[in-house]
């Protein structure tokens, strides 16, 4: 890395800066508030020409020090919480906690609350990417319509989960030993009418979006992110196995009843961002197959394991590392207890800062108008990359 | 690709927290590894390496071929503070024999149970979680502890291993007060530069003046004047009235 002279200050824009390599540089500070940051998201790239040679992100716009609020509220309470980290996902987010808070006590899951999970995870993926793609299209300049067609889609999976849950985004649905709620068979024949006519939006969508011309030449070979890098600095999700890592926990912790499920794991073969963006299409696809398996085999019986214990909830001595194969990546909860009523200690995992560490690596060479596009396909939520 | 596991902490086959320590401690020896043993029904075992041989043991670990732990997952502090704990001792006295034995009786004994407080000094500690993408295993969990709690406590840095850390050391520096040696770029990552404290400590005391207000008012007024000694008659300082 050059020698680099210290970052500017929050608020100053643009101004120049020397080099003892390049010479005369030209800083510019993007964002906290910018439309390509998706969020209060700031970086500071410096330009030589038009290449970027260095790019710093700076965090911590967002940050309530989510992990504090865990330790000073019990268990329960922090089950909403964990709706505002990812909140595109919440319903992952809330089983990846239940999920750890499970292994930390021992906790089982009913069969049908599984299966719940599962059409709930795969939903909530099928979302996730849906507006991936409608953001991405924007990130190009492709200003309105891309995005317009992505947010149908995703109001009709958001009009699912506020029927389930009475909230669009902040579902706060999984508890410690099952779900909240029992899908009605209404709400599962709406689910079904959804998943059946998906396949042919993505059909449209791709049809509009994945040849086009303007598309393949702002994304090939942009971002090239090699595995080897990819693994060591650990991302994870839809990004790793765009750069060809055959990883998804779904396969390899076979967490919740997966293994009964089968399905394929898209690969991309350049790392590059169309192959970020064409994963996610492809994943998508799978989804549905896993949904339209899980609805069609769901068993009946109880969604919440009647033995759990919500109220005094004090797991015993211990800790444990639970995680899911979130939209976004590993998203995983580690929790210390000590036998109180509260965490010890309480940490979320959070793919998205995870991912963005090879943001300088994916960005350097390529011109600012491509470091948007780089981001977006890197897909960061701020809620959970600052917390 | 295989069917998944059937562990419940969900990994394949790997070898156990004993046999890899074993390994460790044949591989350095007079490094001094120690297995900390999970209560929970989590059973995830950790190893607890000292500070002075982390970097080799890390480097070890990644590069095995049987392990082959290519990414480190999660890493996080955990702060343990001082603690004063009561320990029952068990002790034998004599007892001194009564006036009117012989001379010549052996003295009896007995135990008697004794109450002590001991003062636990505090230490921060790091968790790392590694696992392994080419194999599909893990975690391997490492713990460093740092000697006290104080300002400057110093721990190798895993970046250069992994850089999956470069961010969440910065992090665990930032909340907890940890300093990572060989840290490429050790800056705050949430909290602005100018912040003083760590938050996450547990001894964190929120400042009163985080949202200072120039002429505070209800639960500010009350904090401020709790805070601030009360100005000189007649020095104009509204702020702080």
């Amino acid at each position: 890395m050059n020698p680099a002279p210290p970052l500017s200050p929050a608020g100053a824009s643009v101004r120049a800066v020397q080099d003892p390599f390049h010479g005369d540089l030209l800083e510019v500070s993007m964002g906290p508030h910018h439309p390509s940051t998706h969020g209060v998201f700031r970086m500071i790239a410096t330009l030589d020409g038009e290449r970027i040679v260095r790019l710093k992100p700076v965090f911590g716009y967002l940050h309530r020090n989510h992990e504090k609020l865990g330790e000073n509220t019990s268990y329960l309470a922090s089950m909403p919480y964990t709706d505002r980290l990812d909140y595109l996902n919440s319903m992952t987010n809330n089983w990846a906690y239940a999920l750890a808070v499970e292994k930390l006590a021992g906790q089982a899951v009913p069969e049908r609350a599984e299966y719940v999970r599962i059409i709930l995870a795969e939903l909530t993926r099928l979302l996730n990417h849906t507006c991936l793609a409608g953001f991405l299209l924007q990130d190009t300049g492709c200003s309105g319509t891309p995005l317009m067609y992505a947010f149908r889609e995703r109001e009709a999976i958001l009009d699912l989960f506020e029927a389930l849950s009475g909230s669009r985004m902040m579902c706060n649905f999984q508890r410690f030993g099952g779900c909240r709620l029992d899908p009605s068979p209404d709400w599962l024949a709406a689910a079904a009418r959804l998943v059946e006519r998906y396949g042919a939006f993505l059909d449209e969508y791709e049809e509009l979006i994945t040849v086009n011309e303007i598309l393949l030449a702002r994304t090939q070979g942009v971002g090239v992110l090699p595995a080897a890098l990819a693994v060591n600095a650990g991302v994870t999700g839809p990004m790793l196995r765009a750069s060809g890592v055959n990883h998804d926990l779904r396969r390899v912790d076979g967490y919740g009843l997966y293994p009964r499920f089968p399905f394929r794991i898209p690969l991309g073969a350049h790392g590059d961002t169309y192959d970020r963006y064409m994963v996610r299409m492809l994943e998508m696809r799978e989804s549905l197959g896993i949904l339209r398996a899980a609805l069609r085999d769901l068993p009946g019986g109880p969604v919440f394991d009647p033995k759990a214990k919500l109220r005094g909830f004090r797991p015993k001595p211990g800790e444990a590392y639970g995680r899911i194969e979130g939209p976004k990546g590993e998203i995983g909860f580690y929790l210390v207890s000590d036998g109180g009523p509260n965490p010890y200690r309480y940490r979320v995992r959070p793919p998205s800062l995870i991912n963005l560490t090879v943001l300088e690596d994916l960005c350097l060479g390529h011109t600012v108008a491509d470091a948007v596009i780089i981001l977006g396909s890197i897909d960061i939520v701020l809620g959970e990359v600052d917390r | 690709m295989a069917a998944a596991p059937a562990d419940p902490n969900g990994v394949t086959a790997m070898e156990t927290i004993e046999q890899l320590h074993a390994r460790i401690a044949a591989r350095f020896p007079g490094v001094g590894a120690t297995v900390v043993l999970n209560p929970g029904p989590a059973a995830q075992h950790s190893l607890l390496i000292p500070a002075a041989g982390a970097r080799a043991i890390a480097e070890f670990l990644r590069d095995d071929p049987e392990l082959q732990l290519d990414t480190c997952s999660n890493v996080t502090g955990i702060d343990w503070p001082d603690r004063e704990v009561t320990e029952t001792v068990r002790r034998t006295v004599t007892e001194p024999p009564p006036a009117d034995t012989p001379a010549g009786t052996v003295p009896g004994t007995r135990v008697v149970e004794e109450k002590v407080r001991r003062a636990m000094p505090g230490h921060l500690e790091v968790v790392y979680h590694l696992y392994s993408v080419a194999q599909g295993h893990g975690p391997v969990i490492l713990r460093l502890r740092t000697e006290d709690r104080g300002e400057r406590v110093t721990l190798p840095s895993l970046t250069p291993v992994w850089r999956a850390c470069e961010f969440q050391e910065r992090e665990v520096y930032d909340l907890f007060g940890v300093v990572f040696s060989g840290h490429p770029d050790l800056r705050r990552l949430l909290m602005w530069d100018e912040f003083r404290d760590h938050p996450m400590r547990k001894d964190y005391v929120e400042p009163d003046d985080y949202e200072w207000e120039p002429t505070p008012h209800d639960r500010v007024l009350t904090r401020a004047q709790r805070h601030y000694p009360a100005p000189p008659a007649g020095s104009g300082d509204s702020a702080t009235r």
